[in-house]
């Protein structure tokens, strides 16, 4: 037997045996909590600060992307540039077809115009000495602007001729210079920016023509190669978007209604085990499987387009259907049997019995597993490589059926893009985008569990 | 008790199978109408199961196989063309454990009227809904809050919820699984008086583990050992005078 020595215990020799050795063992015990209890601590401490860190670092690097370098121009809209016929107007007595073939060949003029000149125009203004390097002053604005000015004459023929104050994005080098994120030390022939543009921005950020500006252009346009400055999420985020709907209209309804079937009215037999442990095992398959899967049947037996989000999110909703089976089972194994049993032997069917008393006390749990599926799906990666979900696209798409990228795919090219000091701060900023994106939906799903919880 | 009153339901030789288990031997009973019948024995007896019986409860365990007959006003719970949803409306069950919906009061004992269509009218319904509450002895306790959680109830408010839901869809015979044994003794007291008064437009059959219970409230007492029907009787004959060994050994407290 173990002797205890420590004073704190009182009238150590007045207990009883018994008593001694449940002292004893208790004082283990204390040991063990206490071990457990730091342990516990410990470990939430740390995943805390591994969070804290991810954000701290993402957000200091995302954020100050969506501030960009803007130039403020007076862009004179001049006639002798834009010399184009007017805008066609549809007649009363028209065809669809002839206006449409009108406007065709008006926008084909409308193409045709450079409007570069508008800028390089401006620019000569502001910069003396840009006559002698055109292409240095060329330069100077991001290169996707100029479509911006083709758009304003398109919608608003009529600003031929005036002279508007606008802010254009500078090229994605000045915008990196301007941040202070390239070496400015560094000998000219390893600069980005030549010695004459470098000495122009300076001047111009100095007198304030050139300023950091909080920039829409990472919302509203689609990624850019050419011009790098006005890259923006705007497809990939629509592409996640319509696979987010196809995986929520197709895969949750399908989940949903299996794992009510299984759980509630399949009869327990060799058949419904085997579909059991492949549920199982379908939630263990890696994804980038199903990647290929859906490369080989959905393109290449289906026909379907490649890089489209509806093969992303057939393919994201076959990943997501065990996880939300799995998760709406378990679901509606935990109501109490009690439940069932009063609707039964009140006369209720077994049918009535599920849909009008277990399931409305699943449906908290059931959201939160699909929800929490969706978002499962809406940040994988590998599957959409496979697909052609990875392809550069310079659009936005206006169907699920158009060529798209999705979120984490945008995050993944950004990361290698050789722009690096550019694009790091892109890539943190998509990051934040998919984030928001992933909060909110685990937001909708708490607030769902709130509404409809019942209380016992 | 004279035993000139209609036979309600009358069981014959039915066995119960949990798998190659066997549960219930043979067991053959006449329960008579508006009368309190009470089934007593040890746990694990097969006094539930047969009880379930009667509703066909036991329908919804899986391996569990049903034989010999039972009529309901002489016909037949098993035949082919009965739903087992009419059954279930003529005859209800109260289950051991208070199982009110998670639902309002209102909604708790509107269910079933609403499910077997008994009431055209919101108005109708809310008779019935008041009328149930009455007979269950809770309508003055809950007719405040009617809106609010039946789960919210004490237990035997709960438990006499659950008997006025059973007796709003107006069943003829009510089983009741040792419907007092979740309640404290004066819950117990008051759900003994109601069933005194319930027998008077219902058939009572009651699984109960209080022999006390079953002495004071129960026209008639069966004692059930090891799934066979030992000895069945007007109650008081077989508390002072029971003709089997058994069956005193049991109820004077020896075993069980």
């Amino acid at each position: 037997m173990k002797i205890i020595t420590d004073k704190s215990i009182p009238h150590t020799a007045t207990l009883s045996l018994v008593q001694q050795k449940v002292i004893a063992s208790l004082r283990h015990r204390q040991r063990k909590e206490t071990w457990f209890r730091r342990l516990g601590y410990s470990a939430v401490l740390i995943s805390l600060a591994l969070v804290a860190i991810l954000f701290a670092n993402i957000f200091s690097k995302g954020l100050p992307a969506f501030w960009q370098s803007a130039i403020t121009l007076d862009i004179y809209f001049d006639p002798q540039i834009i010399a184009i016929s007017a805008k066609p107007e549809r007649r009363a007595d028209e065809l669809t077809a002839d206006y449409q073939q009108r406007f065709l060949a008006w926008q084909t003029e409308v193409g045709f115009i450079n409007f570069n000149r508008l800028i390089t125009d401006s620019l000569q203004k502001l910069v003396p000495d840009g006559t002698k390097h055109k292409r240095d002053l060329a330069r100077l604005v991001t290169s996707g602007e100029r479509f911006a000015l083709r758009d304003m004459v398109v919608a608003e023929p009529s600003i031929i001729g005036q002279t508007r104050r606008l802010n254009l994005l500078t090229d994605a080098n000045i915008d990196v210079w301007l941040k202070g994120n390239i070496d400015r030390s560094l000998p000219d022939e390893q600069q980005q920016l030549s010695a004459n543009m470098r000495d122009w921005v300076d001047a111009l950020a100095a007198n304030g023509v050139i300023k950091n500006r909080f920039s829409l252009a990472l919302f509203m346009n689609a990624d850019s190669r050419s011009s790098l400055a006005s890259a923006g999420l705007a497809g990939a985020f629509m592409g996640s978007f319509y696979m987010m709907l196809v995986v929520i209209f197709l895969a949750v309804p399908m989940a949903v209604g299996a794992a009510i079937y299984l759980e509630e009215f399949a009869p327990r037999n060799k058949l419904t085990d085997l579909v059991e442990v492949n549920i199982n095992n379908l939630a263990a398959v890696p994804s980038i499987v199903f990647g290929l899967l859906g490369a080989s049947v959905l393109i290449g037996w289906f026909n379907l387009p490649m890089s489209a989000p509806i093969v992303g999110g057939l393919v994201l909703s076959l990943m997501t259907l065990p996880t939300v089976i799995i998760a709406t089972r378990s679901t509606l194994k935990a109501i109490p049997p009690s439940i069932r049993q009063a609707a039964l032997g009140l006369g209720a069917s077994k049918m009535q019995s599920i849909f009008h008393h277990v399931l409305p006390l699943a449906i908290p749990g059931i959201l939160t597993g699909a929800i929490l599926g969706v978002a499962q799906a809406l940040g994988e990666t590998a599957p959409l490589l496979l697909i052609g979900m990875k392809s550069f696209v310079a659009s936005v798409p206006a169907s699920p059926l158009e060529q798209a990228s999705a979120l984490p795919v945008q995050i993944y090219l950004w990361q290698g893009n050789e722009l690096r000091n550019f694009f790091e701060a892109r890539t943190s900023a998509a990051i934040i985008v998919l984030l928001m994106m992933m909060l909110s939906l685990n937001g909708v799903a708490i607030w769902l569990r709130r509404k409809y919880q019942r209380h016992w | 008790m004279t035993n000139s009153a209609p036979i309600k339901i009358s069981a014959k030789d039915v066995a119960v199978f949990y798998g190659n288990n066997q549960a219930l031997h043979g067991i053959s009973m006449d329960v008579y109408q508006n009368e309190v019948i009470a089934f007593i024995g040890p746990s694990g007896c097969g006094k539930s199961t047969f009880l379930r019986c009667m509703n066909r409860m036991n329908d919804t365990i899986e391996h569990c196989r049903v034989t010999g007959s039972i009529l309901l006003d002489n016909q037949d719970i098993h035949q082919p063309e009965l739903d087992v949803v009419q059954l279930r409306a003529q005859v209800g069950m109260v289950f051991q454990k208070p199982n009110p919906f998670p639902k309002s009061i209102y909604e708790n004992i509107a269910y079933g009227p609403k499910l077997h269509g008994l009431a055209a009218r919101k108005a109708d319904l809310d008779d019935i809904v008041e009328s149930s509450l009455r007979r269950a002895g809770l309508w003055n306790e809950v007719k405040d809050r009617l809106d609010q959680p039946g789960t919210g109830l004490s237990g035997g408010q709960q438990q006499r919820l659950c008997i006025a839901r059973t007796i709003a869809v107006s069943p003829e015979v009510i089983l009741m699984d040792e419907p007092c044994s979740a309640l404290d003794p004066i819950a117990t007291l008051i759900i003994e008086e109601l069933i005194d008064e319930l027998k008077q437009n219902f058939t009572i059959v009651m699984v109960t583990h209080n022999m006390q219970q079953a002495a004071r409230i129960s026209d008639r007492t069966a004692f059930f050992h090891l799934g066979n029907l030992i000895e069945l009787g007007n109650t008081n004959d077989l508390f002072t005078n029971p003709k089997l060994k058994r069956t005193e050994d049991y109820i004077t407290g020896r075993y069980g």
